[in-house]
């Protein structure tokens, strides 16, 4: 109890910045989290300038350099069509990001105000919205994924579509108990009885209280969403060859793990160290942010 | 107890039906005329009017999942397309492989995860509590699939010791049925074990802090006795309940491993029934695994129940 007072009584002081300048403040002290930081940003640039940094076509065929071994020439080695590995892999940086980026505004897009809706309602509202999201989260995010992606067909596009739904629930979960915890406060309750509309209490009381915790979501289901790309690109439902995603690098470097092993490091270390350092900035955030509650991470 | 058992069943009533509605809905996103594309580029007029007929195509939405949701009570979750199997058929082959790898799977999950989390628990904030959650995290942010191609490139492709790939019934060969698990049965073990050692260290951090265990250092217990005998057996029983929940992210995990291994199991059966467009096999499939998730949970939920006083009374 008293370290609950304690963090509420620190409020004021921390409430002058906004949580955006605290996260950054706090993640500078932090070594790991400034390398994590550094790893995102590399991604970041290598996606967005992809045609002007990566030395190759990522997709043209070179019968004359099949599986080569990393050499000067080819930074990386080349695959079984003799591209270059290097360029497919910074372009590969561009499906991940898109995926990341998308799906989490899609699920952050419907689950948050949905979940809102459901915590601040309460009840028959929150009933239906809550069955339903156990519903979503009874079906394990990697399965519905795939078989929402075989239902609309494989692409990138879908893939992405469908790891965006799969990670709603999460945002719901949250959004609705963050609602429910802060709904009888005594600034909540105020607003209401000066005669605030519901809906300006939810998205000017309530939402900006819950940020930090949706900023910590948002961040780890991002590295829920590199490795679900790359899971979907891999088993064949997300971005189609010729185009690049490191997911489906790794399902044609299964096929030559014999004669040309480096075909599978590169793309797999790339999706580890991003996935890892989204996890690591979720962490660190978590621990500047929002220290009270842990969100659950989509399995 | 009755109660609360009645409470949960009750609660699970409904969230059944939204998963029925869920896996009933991706027919729906299926573009242009369902029936053509179950069917198949080759098809014959006469098989689409049998896909229209046995799906009841023709008739109004909630006539059609009317129909779907009888069927499925009577144990008919339709005939895969390409093998003219029944699905339940195809289902129950396959889940025997999965099984036997959730199993073993688990079993190293909570092996590694568990000790870990103690040794993270007991040492906090100390060299082993950091080198504990760093493992955690790099198992969380490992893809599992990459994991396993790593493997097959060690064990199999380097230094030949375990087959790369295929499957060996457990009753034709133990040994080799061994042999052929371990491999896949470790990467998807470590995948779910990141997650254990986190709730194992979190739960032995907060039975660390309680009174009784304050007493049972003050006189004079050893410090093994009181994590082993005092500490670890309640905080055993909040991890082993999350473990039912990590279920799912094995189911998961099942997908890609059994892909990357070839076995034929249920995940490789879900990831065949995609591309074939086998959409009855994929949507038995997923509300198979919901329906197992959920009674999962409500064992889990009943386990602790049981053995937890507080809710024991109510």
């Amino acid at each position: 109890m008293s370290v609950a007072l304690s963090i509420r009584q620190a409020r004021p002081s921390t409430a002058l910045r906004s949580p955006l300048g605290l996260a950054i403040s706090s993640l500078s002290r932090q070594p790991v989290a400034m390398l994590a930081m550094a790893v995102v940003l590399v991604v970041v640039v290598l996606a967005v300038g992809a045609e002007l940094i990566a030395p190759f076509d990522p997709a043209s065929a070179d019968w004359s350099a099949l599986r080569e071994a990393p050499s000067r020439a080819h930074l990386l080695g080349t695959d079984d069509l003799g591209r270059d590995i290097l360029s497919r892999m910074i372009y590969g940086a561009r499906a991940s990001l898109l995926a990341s980026v998308i799906s989490v505004s899609i699920a952050f897009a419907i689950g948050v105000p949905v979940g809102l809706c459901a915590g601040y309602l309460g009840g028959i509202v929150d009933g239906v919205i809550t069955r339903f999201t156990d519903a979503m989260l009874a079906i394990p995010a990697l399965i519905f994924a795939v078989s929402l992606a075989a239902f609309l067909g494989p692409s990138l596009i879908n893939a992405v579509i469908a790891i965006g739904v799969a990670a709603i629930p999460v945002f719901i979960r949250l959004s609705r108990a963050q609602a429910m915890g802060v709904k009888f406060e005594e600034y909540v309750e105020a607003a209401y009885v000066v005669g605030n509309p519901r809906w300006r209490i939810v998205l000017k009381h309530i939402f900006p209280n819950i940020v930090p915790a949706l900023i910590v979501q948002a961040t780890l289901t991002m590295a829920f969403a590199v490795i679900a790309e790359a899971s979907l690109s891999f088993l064949g439902v997300g971005q189609q060859p010729p185009g690049a995603s490191w997911g489906n690098m790794l399902t044609t470097a299964k096929n030559y793990l014999e004669e040309a092993p480096w075909m599978a490091i590169w793309p797999g270390a790339a999706i580890f160290l991003t996935a890892l350092s989204f996890n690591l900035l979720g962490d660190t955030l978590q621990d500047v942010l929002d220290p009270r509650s842990r969100p659950r991470v989509a399995g | 107890m009755t109660r609360f058992l009645l409470q949960r069943i009750g609660l699970m009533i409904p969230t059944i039906f939204f998963v029925s509605v869920i896996v009933f809905s991706l027919q729906q996103l299926l573009p242009g005329d369902p029936a053509l594309t179950m069917a198949g580029d080759e098809a014959s007029p006469a098989l689409i009017a049998e896909i229209r007929a046995k799906y009841h195509l023709d008739d109004p939405l909630l006539v059609r999942y009317g129909k779907w949701v009888a069927g499925i009570a009577q144990g008919d979750l339709g005939i895969s397309l390409r093998t003219q199997q029944t699905v339940v058929q195809l289902l129950t082959q396959k889940i025997p492989v999965t099984l036997e790898l959730a199993t073993l799977a688990m079993i190293i999950a909570l092996t590694f995860g568990i000790s870990m989390g103690i040794l993270a628990a007991i040492s906090r904030g100390g060299p082993m509590d950091y080198v504990a959650r760093c493992i955690a995290l790099f198992g969380i942010s490992m893809p599992a699939f990459w994991l396993g191609i790593l493997f097959i490139l060690l064990f199999a492709v380097k230094w030949r010791i375990l087959p790369a790939s295929g499957y060996v019934p457990l009753t034709e060969n133990p040994l080799e049925n061994l042999r052929s698990m371990i491999m896949p049965a470790t990467v998807l073990g470590l995948a779910v074990s990141g997650v254990i050692m986190r709730h194992t260290r979190s739960a032995m951090l907060q039975v660390l802090s309680n009174d009784y265990v304050r007493t049972a250092r003050a006189k004079g217990l050893s410090e093994t006795t009181v994590i082993f005998v005092h500490a670890l057996r309640n905080a055993a029983l909040p991890v082993i309940t999350l473990g039912a929940l990590e279920f799912g992210q094995l189911l998961s995990g099942t997908v890609l491993t059994e892909t990357v291994f070839s076995m034929p199991g249920f995940g490789k059966l879900v990831v065949d029934a995609v591309f074939n467009r086998d959409y009855a096999v994929v949507q038995g499939a997923v509300l198979c695994t919901a329906v197992v998730f959920l009674l999962l949970n409500l064992f889990a939920d009943l386990a602790y129940a049981a053995v937890n006083p507080r809710l024991r009374g109510r």
